[in-house]
């Protein structure tokens, strides 16, 4: 009965799928798009590393100052294998109010790890003011190698090109640290530093220091930043609570329908009745139905968001930013909030149905 | 013959009492017997037969039919599903599904399986003269046919009691006649029990017994040829 009465009034139904369908599809677009960006800053904070120092209380990496003697200190301890620090910022160029700018050692991995379009690893060198261009950053400052460009108010040689992964490093500026703390007026400072474990050592280790060291100071292993990190959870709480409100409007329009086919068809709901359906079965009917629209919209709303995804990666300006990820985890949780969804909203039409006096109803033709 | 139906002093109100509509209806139906009820529209008639089929609560007096009481819910669904058959003066099918679709509805709400009904839809079609018809669509019937199609969906169950309210009401005399004649033939040959509203004395006068009703009353009865 269910199916059949779906296929039956199938604008009807199709309304209520499209409802749910631009609800999950809102919501794993969002929720990619924005887990996307979470994921790739959080490996421009990795880069080989297990944790992350940075100054204690600070809303936003860009205003830690953590002190560089602090990265010496920490290598020369047993328990870290390496430490490296990276200097956030950001800086402008003619024609181009934001770029990012990483202040990182030669010694950092990004760079050794990256492919090179132009230049080499031995023209990035520290206090000088040679400085590598992400491939996007390249091109939209229309750079190529051994130029001169203009960030902020300093002229710079670009000493190389590289292609990254990453869409922040790709449309990224990287300068030797010591230049970059001058160019910022951060001397002696950098906003982390990253932390890799030496073997069979324990991220305890490092913080117990750190804890007794530097009490202005904390450090995270990348997982315990990710998840308290306050911009990362604003970002993923945005993500959720726009695709909830997406969830309201699909949900409005699945209640809509449930209204409407039921209002529809009471003559219909009154001869089943007379036929010998309970009213439990009428009302699992409705539930039934409404929780049929529900998957369809899913698996619609599933294929949309892919859609949709795709296409943004496929925009030049936003390649490497999108980075969708939409995880079974995503998956599961739109498809149960399109499954809630949907039942509250036919929570209504079914108590309706099942109340019904089917004499009545009868009654008035 | 055991009273399939008892009806005993029943009263039954519409908007809080005040349109009476029943007022002490009392009625022994015995298993197999065809009876119809004769009266002027409003005189409570269908409301009478809906008390029996439990779809009306009645405001006082007894109701049962097949032993049971009409008393709750689950009771009425019961007598729904395994013991009464209902036919209306409109066919009330779903005009979008085929006439087979609409005599599964009886079967869906029993739990059936579709496999297992089919023989007897078959049957019942047969009966009626629709076998032919079970596939098309119920809009793109006649009002005879699609009136034989409530017939056999109303059987579906093997009802002990068919319930029939004007069910030749809606139809012009040659179909009128085919149809009532169907009815009779089949519930008579299945030794089942007719209850029958019409205002045609015609048709009332085939029947085992014609009880006359008048302002919500038994008015009289006549024993039929």
């Amino acid at each position: 009965m269910i199916f059949t009465n779906l296929r039956r009034h199938r604008v009807r139904t199709a309304i209520g799928a499209v409802g749910i369908a631009l609800g999950v599809a809102t919501m794993l677009s969002v929720v990619g798009i924005l887990g996307g960006a979470v994921k790739m800053f959080e490996r421009i904070l990795r880069n080989d590393s297990e944790m992350v120092v940075f100054e204690r209380n600070v809303s936003d990496l860009f205003f830690s100052n953590v002190p560089i003697g602090l990265v010496d200190e920490l290598k020369s301890k047993k328990f870290v294998k390496d430490a490296q620090p990276v200097l956030f910022t950001i800086i402008s160029a003619p024609d181009r109010p934001v770029v990012t700018c990483f202040g990182i050692s030669p010694n950092d991995g990004r760079l050794k790890k990256s492919e090179w379009l132009a230049g080499n690893i031995s023209g990035f060198r520290e206090d000088e003011n040679g400085v590598v261009l992400g491939e996007r950053a390249a091109d939209f400052l229309n750079a190529k190698l051994g130029e001169n460009i203009e960030l902020g108010q300093y002229q710079y040689t670009v000493a190389g090109i590289v292609r990254m992964e990453n869409g922040f490093e790709n449309g990224g500026v990287f300068m030797p640290l010591a230049t970059c703390q001058k160019a910022f007026h951060k001397e002696g400072v950098c906003s982390v530093v990253t932390v890799a474990l030496a073997d069979n050592h324990e991220a305890s280790e490092v913080k117990n220091w750190i804890q007794a060291n530097h009490s202005g100071i904390t450090a995270l292993e990348n997982e315990e930043f990710s998840n308290s990190y306050s911009q990362f959870r604003i970002m993923k709480i945005t993500a959720w609570v726009v695709g909830g409100c997406a969830f309201l409007l699909g949900g409005l329009s699945v209640t809509n329908t449930m209204i409407l086919s039921v209002f529809g068809r009471i003559k219909e709901l009154a001869i089943a009745r007379v036929c010998g359906f309970s009213r439990g079965q009428i009302s699992r009917m409705i539930f039934g139905e409404s929780l049929l629209i529900s998957a369809i919209g899913i698996i619609a709303g599933w294929v949309l968001s892919k859609g949709v995804l795709i296409l943004l990666r496929a925009i030049p300006q936003l390649q490497g930013y999108i980075e969708p990820s939409i995880g079974l985890k995503e998956l599961f949780g739109a498809s149960i909030l399109a499954m809630l969804t949907a039942l509250i909203g036919a929570l209504y039409p079914a108590w309706y149905a099942a109340k019904l006096n089917p004499a009545a109803a009868l009654r008035f033709e | 013959m055991s009273a399939l139906v008892k009806v005993g002093d029943v009263w039954k109100s519409f908007d809080q009492g005040r349109v009476e509509v029943l007022r002490g209806v009392g009625l022994n139906v015995a298993e197999g017997e065809i009876i119809a009820l004769c009266g002027t529209s409003g005189c409570g008639k269908s409301t009478l037969l809906n008390c029996i089929s439990g779809l009306e609560e009645v405001d006082s007096g007894d109701v049962s039919v097949s032993g049971y009481d009409v008393v709750n819910e689950s009771t009425r669904v019961d007598l729904l599903r395994h013991h009464i058959g209902y036919i209306f003066q409109f066919h009330h099918l779903m005009q979008d599904l085929t006439l087979a679709e609409n005599c599964y509805v009886p079967v869906i709400a029993v739990g059936g399986s579709k496999r297992d009904a089919r023989e007897r839809m078959e049957e019942l079609a047969a009966s009626t003269g629709i076998s032919h018809r079970l596939n098309q669509r119920v809009r793109e019937l006649s009002g005879g046919e699609r009136q034989r199609g409530a017939l056999v969906r109303s059987l579906m169950n093997d009802p002990k009691l068919l319930l029939c309210d004007e069910p030749t009401g809606a139809l012009d005399e040659e179909n009128r006649e085919k149809v009532f004649d169907l009815l009779l033939d089949l519930v008579r040959k299945r030794g089942r029990t007719l209850i029958l509203a019409t205002h045609d004395p015609e048709l009332a006068s085939r029947c085992d017994r014609t009880l006359r009703m008048r302002d919500g009353r038994i008015e009289r009865e006549l024993v039929g040829k």
